[in-house]
């Protein structure tokens, strides 16, 4: 040990000479005054957040946002009387995409909450079933969710993958799967005969991000980058063929689900320098690469779709959040609805919540004119025909809904 | 389309794209990329090689050693004010330096500890008891979920959910990345600087501490025939000790360096695809060789980017992986050989 102290001790004069140039250019890149302490300094990314912006159709422009003041009350009129039974719900609610399951699993709780306290006569349970979003867990955990007879309907899967693992299950128990979020355009061609989805496929919803991309802001040169998820595959596939000519295939890249460093990416896309960036996949991955993407010098724009629409986004991103486009078909959340919802859960709603809310509605509505099975509740979901606090829902014989639009957020 | 297709054609449909176009125009950006990352993988290469070395065991529960690190730094940071957002902090040099070599030492100390402790609490009984290799195997991987799993139910409980759970850390980040200067047109940034030069100090350093000093010595004599380095009077079990420490120590710092470059990898699972690269890269270098740790890191870091770019970026960690296979086909021991025990210096 004795013969080696001066040379570790010149090694670590050298390592702290090394950490200096990092220190160099954390101050050159601000005018900010250096403070004492770890506290904050100005410009802080605590105000950014995901600002609702337009609604679109297919064609990229413009529908003017639903009225909610007819949307349905999961309240009712206080009389229902039922007996007690039970609303499953299905999706991630631990690992790393947890946000989207419980915005719905708290959306759909303010619904049946609100019900239960005006319906003492009919009383719900809400019973959480935990797939992490994770299709293999999702196959061990549908079989608890059909063979619970107090279940009469379900809603989730919250993912297209988990669904598509797992729809056949609850199809053949003939359990409504009634999905806040899944939005894989493929689900619906199973032949699935209980599977209805409250929002827009990414079907519609690739299409009209990519027409507004090319229309409205006018990206002529884009770089669509995928994961491996079902979700991002199939969202990856109907933007680019929607993007035509926009879409540039020479910076097309494709990443893992869990993967943190997007290097090769990032360097491919900087040399390309195209116009705008389209993230499809989750937020647990674009977050990372938004920010990698800023840091080395890509001034694209940021574009992404519902996976990345939460804000976790803006909290991991920071300010490399900032401007991103954020479609989803996902409504924006009514005043009193985020109102409540922040009193009660305490965090803010988020992607899903009001479908969530919308679709618990729906089946409250069913169980408090008297259905009291899961073949009466897929009936009463077959012909359903009413507004929610984010838009008419009405469904086709597919399983899709009539009329389907997309949302367009940017973070501010 | 026609019914017979070349092979070509095949890859070219979209099985495998061979796009060299990408990579010359990406080289020397890729190049110093993959060192960066390269330079991680080295220094928690040395753990991996280092315990087996000494003790013939892979220890595969080092990977969550460093996912502790990327924690122990993480808490540092929080320990002295820093509440997490998605922007860099901006402290003057002295200020982010003194900050950055805290945070480093929280890491080291978090990674060390728990290295130490591992090899006491997993480890020495079974080496009491004369367990075969195959049962240490198997409480490493064994380890290795437990960590994971502590860091993602139990950590969260025990610090009111500032720490651990499901979800990545919200990024403390003291450094802005800030391109420095250019190398045949590729940008050079402070972080990757940093990295690049801390790693190879801190590898260097540990190189020149089994080689030169009494502990380095005793480490090497214990490797290469422990019964006859007991006889000469070394401690066996206080070298066993010293070598998880290193490995620990350096898996720390690791940590840090890696946080600085990936902010938002601070989670439970973060460690485990590292961990396994590392443990490649020791195998490529040639397990039980410090230079082949450091040599295999470097290479294995620039081998994957440079195959991302060719066949595709979600080709990552098979480009990585299918390297080591062809290396050890032909150099089965790796390329510097296994070495430890005769530590040519």
């Amino acid at each position: 040990m004795r013969s080696s102290t001066p040379k570790m001790a010149g090694t670590a004069l050298v390592l702290v000479a090394g950490l200096m140039l990092a220190g160099c250019s954390s101050k050159d890149d601000s005018g900010d005054t250096p403070t004492a302490s770890g506290s904050e300094s100005a410009a802080a990314s605590g105000d950014l957040s995901i600002q609702p912006v337009v609604q679109i159709d297919t064609k990229g422009e413009e529908v003017p946002a639903a009225d909610t003041s007819n949307a349905a009350d999961p309240a009712g009129d206080g009389s229902a009387k039922c007996d007690p039974v039970t609303i499953a719900m299905a999706g991630a609610l631990t690992g790393p995409n947890a946000a989207l399951g419980i915005n719905i699993l708290n959306g759909a709780k303010l619904a049946v909450d609100a019900h239960n306290a005006a319906n003492a006569g009919c009383q719900v349970t809400v019973k959480e079933f935990d797939t992490e979003g994770d299709p293999q867990k999702a196959t061990q955990v549908a079989p608890s969710i059909v063979g619970d007879k107090s279940v009469i309907g379900l809603l989730g899967p919250a993912f297209s993958g988990e669904t598509a693992a797992v729809g056949q299950v609850f199809s053949d128990a003939g359990l409504l799967s009634l999905t806040a979020s899944a939005t894989n355009p493929d689900l619906v061609k199973n032949g699935w005969t209980n599977f209805y989805r409250g929002l827009a496929n990414d079907a519609v919803q690739g299409p009209s991000v990519a027409a507004y991309l090319v229309n409205t802001l006018k990206f002529a040169k884009v770089c669509v980058v995928q994961d491996d998820s079902d979700y991002g595959v199939g969202l990856a596939a109907q933007i680019t063929s929607g993007l035509g000519d926009a879409a540039d295939s020479s910076c097309a890249a494709k990443v893992k689900a869990g993967d943190k460093d997007f290097s090769a990416t990032v360097q491919i896309i900087k040399t390309a320098a195209p116009d705008a960036v389209f993230y499809a996949g989750y937020y647990a991955e674009g977050a990372p690469f938004a920010s990698q993407l800023k840091e080395a010098g890509v001034t694209a724009a940021f574009v992404s779709a519902d996976g990345t629409n939460d804000p976790q986004f803006v909290k991991q991103a920071g300010s490399a959040a900032k401007d991103a486009y954020l479609s989803c078909p996902c409504g924006p959340a009514p005043e009193k609805f985020a109102a409540d919802y922040k009193a009660k859960f305490n965090i803010d709603s988020g992607v899903y919540s009001v479908e969530a809310y919308d679709l618990a509605t729906i089946m409250l509505k069913g169980i408090d004119s008297g259905v009291k099975d899961r073949a009466g509740l897929v009936d009463f979901v077959k012909s359903y025909d009413g507004d929610g606090l984010a838009r008419h829902y009405k469904w086709d014989a597919t399983g899709e809904l009539a009329s389907a639009l997309i949302w367009i957020y940017q973070v501010k | 389309m026609s019914a017979v297709m070349s092979a070509g054609q095949v890859l070219a449909d979209g099985v495998i794209d061979f796009n060299v176009q990408s990579l010359v125009d990406n080289f020397w950006a890729l190049t110093i990329d993959g060192l960066t990352y390269g330079s991680i993988y080295a220094l928690v290469a040395v753990g991996y090689t280092l315990v087996y070395g000494v003790l013939r065991l892979i220890n595969f529960a080092h990977s969550e050693i460093f996912m502790l690190g990327m924690f122990g730094q993480y808490a540092m940071l929080m320990l002295l004010g820093f509440t997490p957002r998605g922007d860099a902090y901006t402290q003057g040099t002295i200020m982010t330096v003194t900050y950055l070599l805290l945070a480093m030492i929280g890491g080291m100390i978090v990674s060390g500890g728990a290295a130490v402790g591992l090899e006491r609490v997993a480890y020495r009984p079974l080496r009491k008891r004369g367990a075969p290799s195959l049962v240490f195997l198997i409480t490493a991987i064994g380890a290795s979920f437990v960590i994971q799993e502590f860091v993602h139910f139990v950590l969260p409980k025990l610090t009111n959910n500032e720490l651990g759970g499901s979800i990545a850390q919200q990024p403390i980040r003291l450094v802005v990345p800030s391109v420095q200067f250019s190398v045949f047109g590729a940008e050079v940034t402070n972080v990757e600087i940093v990295i690049v030069i801390a790693a190879l100090l801190l590898a260097f350093a540990t190189e020149r501490f089994v080689t030169l000093t009494k502990f380095g010595r005793g480490i090497r004599a214990v490797a290469q025939d422990p019964v006859t380095a007991t006889l000469m009077g070394v401690s066996r079990e206080r070298v066993i000790m010293l070598t998880f420490l290193i490995g620990g120590l350096l898996a720390g710092a690791a940590a840090m360096l890696y946080t600085l470059r990936v902010p938002s990898g601070v989670i439970y699972s973060g460690g485990f695809i590292l961990g396994i690269k590392a443990f490649s890269a020791a195998v490529l270098g040639g397990i039980g060789n410090l230079r082949g740790a450091l040599l295999g890191g470097l290479l294995l870091g620039v081998m994957e980017l440079y195959g991302q770019a060719l066949f595709g970026t979600e080709w990552r960690d098979v480009v990585a992986f299918v390297v080591l296979i062809l290396v050890l086909m032909i150099r089965p021991t790796g390329i510097l050989g296994e070495s430890l025990g005769r530590a040519r210096a």
